[in-house]
């Protein structure tokens, strides 16, 4: 349903992803690719299936049909080896030798008195999934500080990580998944319930990532209008199904309005955008209408309440 | 205990043991102790002990040395927790409080059967509430390993334990075997409770694996730190206890030692509620970072 740009340069590729969980259908036929540096928002209500799609990314959920190509391997090979294998010599400007997919999960659930430091989390990124202990040197400190201070993260770096606010917290786990040098970087949610000042401090730094280091972002949200001005594409999910393109593309009546699969309104509000459901008369036909929008409680996605 | 009656007993064997094995089960608990209240299972801790309690006294009444009873139902307990509901915590927590319930029946049918067939009036006592003073030295070795192998799979384990605590998702993205870490934690963690069940008893021995940590965690902000804090908060409190008991022999009622165990929990306590003295505005977020909270927040 959705066009793919046939791009030999496509740093991940999803074609006809389709996920079934227990017998229900929650992702159907989903297909995009996402090019180095471009800064791509996975855009949808709660429930859609973004972090179903991230998960497949991750190689955490085996899709039930289609395939997930990461820098022209299939999903889960881009793993970084596992607890055996050997820790990756550190070094800057070393390249992007290091793993390709860096994640950034949802919010933490973690108490004040985890021993973790911020600078701890960070350089669990280098290596956590190694046994043994660090050696501590030099590089590795210096490595730590210099990818703290590319988040704007630094001035914290010896509190805990369970004491930080949300978006503190958001920057530094995006400092651990950028310390391999990915080059995809999935993010899921990293906006959801931070204050209006936090996110967009949050976009600023992932706009300059993907636009100075060409790491391609992928970024989940149910709320699109942070990411507008940064955005290069929209990959919209709604009930299990995606359309992808330009904000023009996506973000029309009739697009959006086929992916419910019940009319939906867009409406540009003071340069915001808001998705507004309509009646129920058009389409209550098709197999999809119900399913969509049951179970949201708000009618109004993607709008930006400021 | 007729060798505490004798004078100048630091230089006895059996005081000598049990400031050997003291150590090595400090740093076994205190270090494992980390992860067990990082993770969020002490409960899984004291569970494991009490299922362990089931094992002395069955060794007890078979006539084993009750550490062997202590690590065989301990590591078959912690298989089995990891078994019973991984999905869903409050499963685990029911099915943990089923089975808990269980092995303490039996471990009071045991204890019964086995004071009726021996004259050791003791066994009781020395199942629930340690029995460092009267380990038998062909048991040290065993214990001393013991203590090792927990130590060495804890440490090798430990920066994907803390990025497993940090996020599974995370550590499942980078290839880390969640499932398998989870279980070799756990069977560390009984073989920690098994040596501590020995030490200061099954009963008690949550407090040498969560006391230590946990005021460890409140004075040291990394890992390496907590840890090696943890173990050092735990054998001053062992080599404490063990140097009060021996000294309590001559307090009201004279003539009988205190047991140990007490010593070193309420040092434990102790320990821990100094912390609270030391420093009791640790946990405020400084106000020059992040945001005001009160601002409109963004989306539902």
């Amino acid at each position: 349903m959705s066009e793919l740009p046939t791009s030999s340069g496509d740093l991940l590729r999803l074609d006809g992803i389709t996920v079934r969980l227990s017998g229900r259908e929650v992702l159907h036929d989903v297909s995009f690719a996402i090019r180095p540096g471009e800064f791509t928002g996975l855009i949808g209500p709660n429930g859609a299936g973004k972090t179903t799609i991230l998960r497949v990314i991750l190689g955490l959920l085996a899709p039930s049909a289609g395939t997930v190509t990461v820098a022209g391997q299939a999903s889960g090979s881009h793993r970084r080896g596992g607890l055996l294998g050997l820790g990756r010599p550190i070094g800057r400007g070393d390249g992007r030798g290091g793993s390709v997919v860096g994640y950034v999960p949802q919010k933490l659930l973690i108490e004040p008195d985890m021993p973790l430091r911020v600078r701890d989390v960070v350089a669990l990124g280098i290596d956590g999934n190694k046994l043994g202990v660090p050696f501590p040197s030099r590089a590795r400190r210096e490595l730590v500080a210099e990818t703290l201070r590319a988040v704007g993260a630094d001035s914290f770096a010896d509190k805990r990580v369970g004491e930080l606010s949300g978006g503190e917290q958001q920057r530094v786990m995006i400092a651990h998944a950028l310390i391999s040098r990915p080059r995809l970087l999935l993010l899921d949610e990293p906006l959801a319930n931070l204050d209006i000042r936090s996110a967009q401090g949050i976009v600023a730094v992932l706009a300059k990532l993907a636009r100075e280091q060409q790491i391609a972002v992928l970024i989940s949200a149910h709320d699109m209008n942070p990411l507008a001005p940064v955005m290069d594409r929209i990959v919209y999910v709604a009930a299990g199904r995606a359309a992808v393109g330009g904000a023009d593309e996506v973000l029309r009546t009739d697009v959006l309005s086929q992916l419910y699969g019940q009319h939906v309104d867009v409406l540009h509000v003071h340069g915001r955008v808001v998705i507004v459901a309509g009646d129920d008369g058009e389409d209550a036909g098709s197999p999809h209408a119900g399913d969509d929008l049951a179970g949201q409680a708000d009618p109004v996605y993607g709008s930006g309440v400021a | 205990m007729h060798w505490l009656i004798e004078p100048g007993l630091l230089a006895s064997s059996p005081v000598r043991v049990a400031v050997l094995v003291g150590t090595v089960v400090a740093i076994t608990s205190a270090v494992v102790g980390v992860f067990t209240v990082t993770r969020g299972q002490s409960f899984a801790g004291h569970s494991l002990a009490d299922v362990a309690t089931t094992g002395g006294s069955g060794a007890f009444l078979v006539g084993l040395n009750q550490f062997w009873g202590f690590l065989a139902f301990g590591v078959a307990a912690a298989v089995m927790l990891e078994v019973i509901g991984v999905q869903r915590r409050r499963g685990r927590d029911v099915a943990t409080g089923v089975v808990l319930g269980a092995a303490l029946g039996l471990a009071a049918l045991f204890l019964y059967l086995g004071s009726q067939h021996s004259s050791t009036t003791g066994a009781s006592f020395t199942v629930l509430f340690g029995s460092i003073f009267v380990i038998q030295p062909s048991t040290v070795p065993a214990l001393i390993a013991s203590g090792v192998i927990a130590l060495i799979v804890i440490v090798a384990l430990s920066r994907v334990l803390l990025l497993t605590s940090l996020s599974p998702d995370v550590a499942a993205a980078r290839g880390v075997p969640v499932r398998a870490v989870g279980v070799a934690y756990l069977v560390a963690l009984a073989i920690s409770v098994s040596l501590s069940s020995v030490a200061i008893g099954a009963v008690l021995s949550t407090a040498l694996l969560i006391g230590p940590a946990a005021t460890a965690l409140r004075v040291a902000k990394g890992p390496v730190r907590a840890m090696v804090t943890a173990a050092a908060i735990g054998v001053a409190v062992t080599w404490l206890g063990i140097l009060l008991a021996y000294d309590s022999y001559y307090w009201p009622p004279h003539g009988h030692a205190w047991p140990v165990s007490f010593f070193i929990v309420a040092l434990v306590v102790v320990a821990y509620l100094l912390t609270y003295l030391h420093r009791p505005a640790r946990r405020r977020r400084s106000p020059s970072l992040g945001t005001p909270r009160a601002e409109v927040e963004v989306g539902a």
